[in-house]
């Protein structure tokens, strides 16, 4: 590595606090060609500016997912302009559009083929929570029923821009990570039950493990009032 | 094949049965997009489900409201003013220019041209939708038309700018028909391949460019001359073999036309309302209508029952991409594996509208 090339000076900055370098050693000691750094920080640096998301396109906010990886928008100048039609090869799955009921278990299936470490952006409002067709019965009403969402985007559709956007918190939050801690290390490849689709519902109709239901904020039911004769 | 394809245009999927390389029995599964969009429309008032007629076909949300529009307005029969037809067709045409370029951008990625065709077709699909953001404030889903009219006029200096575009758009196309009109491998990946038969089209109720390409010159803006296509100049191109090439050339030749179009609304586009007079309360008497028009897909219809409530009793969504797509069986019998994918991408379907 070239010595004072940008890449040597990120790594410079962002030296691990629990060790007493000071400026003179880091600076001698790279002048020899050595980089004092924690494993941690190179790792997250390099995951999260080499992302690679899944070719996976279901509804209407798929075609901003492509318009933000053509010319215009440019993805790749965040270094995830690698789309990999494979679950096998890909580590963000962006779920764009609505998930119906008879798509979840596909869906959850191809992220169980993923392999760690994956990340998940629920991309418009389908995917948070149904959406415009949250009453409908074949829709389900947020992806996270079944998968970790690591970034919420509303919109409908989100614009590109938005999805750049959240290209770069989900890249902050890569860089939070520490490697020794995180289960997606430590635990192996996170697979998840694959729901059934019995025709009219899922089976089940959540994963405890990842959501539950929103508790009431007043402990009691709220019971509409009586509707009066007009 | 599928629900998860790179080439299945969304989450489609196909049952094949194969001989070798040879496809032998096909069999299209959908459903797995059906958003529940008749039946919600069928529980709110008519305009409420005009911004979920954007989402049927998600490529061209103008000409899903204008369809929606046109039925709509039979029930109550509002005079559409001048001004307001105008830019209806202006829409319109501008809409089949986006979905008839990215569709092409798709098929030729379909035929292994990763990439750069179709970041061709959205640089200029780009400049279209700046126009739709322009007018309407969204990009894609714009809910620009309500009955009797338009929801805004078009800001100050728009037409220019909608000029500027059409007059730039043939350029851009003689340097697509370049790239690949000529070029040999898709001749020979398309010529010839997936035909459709003149009797098969009109007897399955092919429409739109598909049945055009199968050399039945059948064009709702001619035929049923809605708006106020009567005025416009324009010719209809058809293919002659029904194949593959044939139906992506058409394709080709139609933006011709509608730039063509475009010139002349843009030119003769006068001023005043944009707004007919609408009863503020929409609630029909008891009645059934059948509005249509030629959307870039196909004939695009919506066909309503009211029963003198403010919500429809019965709304059914005619796509062309579902009644285009029950042929695929029949053109992709005897064919290679590889050529089914591009026969897929020469129907031209979105999953949004097949599966509603
Ligand atoms: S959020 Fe809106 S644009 Fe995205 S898939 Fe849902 S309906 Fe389509």
């Amino acid at each position: 590595m070239v010595e004072g090339s940008a890449d040597l000076e990120m790594t410079t900055q962002n030296i691990s606090p629990g060790m007493d370098l000071d400026d003179k050693t880091r600076a001698e000691l790279e002048r020899a060609g050595v980089i004092v750094t924690r494993v941690d920080f190179l790792y997250n640096w390099s995951r999260s500016n080499s992302v690679w998301p899944l070719t996976f396109g279901l509804a209407c906010c798929a075609i901003e997912m492509i318009a933000s990886a053509t010319s215009r928008f440019d993805m790749s100048r965040f270094g995830s302009e690698v789309f990999r039609p494979t679950p096998r090869q890909a580590d963000l799955m962006i779920v764009s559009g609505t998930v119906t009921k008879k798509m979840a278990p596909q869906v959850v299936r191809i992220y169980n083929q993923m392999p760690e470490p994956k990340w998940i952006i629920a991309m418009g409002a389908c995917a948070i929570s149904g959406g415009p067709f949250k009453q409908g019965y074949n829709v389900l009403k947020g992806i996270d029923r079944y998968l970790p969402v690591d970034v919420y985007l509303p919109g409908c559709p989100p614009r590109p821009e938005a999805v750049l956007q959240s290209l770069n918190y989900l890249q902050n939050k890569i860089n939070d990570q520490d490697i020794k801690a995180d289960p997606a290390f430590t635990k192996g490849r996170r697979q998840y039950p694959v729901p059934e689709f019995t025709g009219t519902d899922l089976e089940p109709p959540y994963n405890p493990e990842v959501w539950s239901p929103p508790e009431n904020p007043n402990g009691e039911p709220v019971v509409p009032p009586k509707k009066t004769a007009a | 094949m599928g629900p998860h394809h790179p080439s299945t245009h969304g989450v489609f999927r196909m049952d094949v049965k194969l001989d070798g390389e040879t496809v032998v029995d096909l069999k299209p599964v959908f459903g797995y997009l059906h958003r529940n969009h008749e039946k919600l429309a069928e529980d709110m008032s008519y305009l409420a489900s005009m911004p979920f007629t954007d989402r049927l076909d998600y490529f061209n949300s103008m000409t899903n409201n204008w369809a929606y529009a046109l039925a709509a307005e039979q029930l109550v029969e509002i005079e559409v003013p001048e001004r307001a037809e105008y830019l209806r067709v202006i829409m319109a045409e501008l809409t089949r220019l986006v979905n008839h370029v990215s569709l092409v951008g798709f098929f030729v990625n379909d035929l292994g041209a990763l990439g750069t065709p179709l970041l061709y077709a959205f640089r200029e699909r780009e400049k279209i939708l700046d126009l739709f953001e322009q007018a309407s404030g969204a990009r894609m889903m714009c809910n620009y038309f309500r009955f009797g009219g338009l929801r805004c006029d078009v800001p100050e200096g728009w037409l220019d700018r909608a000029r500027e575009v059409t007059d730039r758009f043939p350029k851009f196309l003689d340097e697509y028909e370049q790239l690949l009109c000529e070029n040999e491998i898709i001749l020979s990946r398309t010529q010839g391949i997936g035909k459709l038969s003149r009797e098969l089209a009109i007897s399955a109720g092919i429409t739109g460019p598909m049945l055009r390409a199968s050399g039945v010159a059948y064009d709702l803006r001619k035929v049923d001359k809605y708006g106020i296509y009567d005025r416009f100049k324009f010719r209809v191109p058809y293919g002659e073999e029904g194949d593959c090439y044939d139906r992506f050339m058409v394709r080709m030749l139609e933006m011709r036309e509608s730039i063509q179009i475009l010139k002349q609304a843009l030119a003769d586009i006068p001023e005043g309302d944009i707004m007919g007079k609408a009863p503020r309360v929409f609630k029909p008497k008891p009645a059934e209508v059948y509005g249509r028009i030629e959307g870039p897909k196909g004939e695009l219809g919506f066909y309503l029952i009211a029963d003198g409530t403010p919500k429809p009793y019965r709304y059914r969504v005619r796509p062309p991409s579902l009644i285009n797509l029950t042929v695929l069986r029949d053109m992709c019998l005897g064919q290679k594996i590889a050529d089914a994918v591009v026969i897929l991408g020469s129907i031209d379907i979105v999953l949004g509208e097949v599966d509603r």
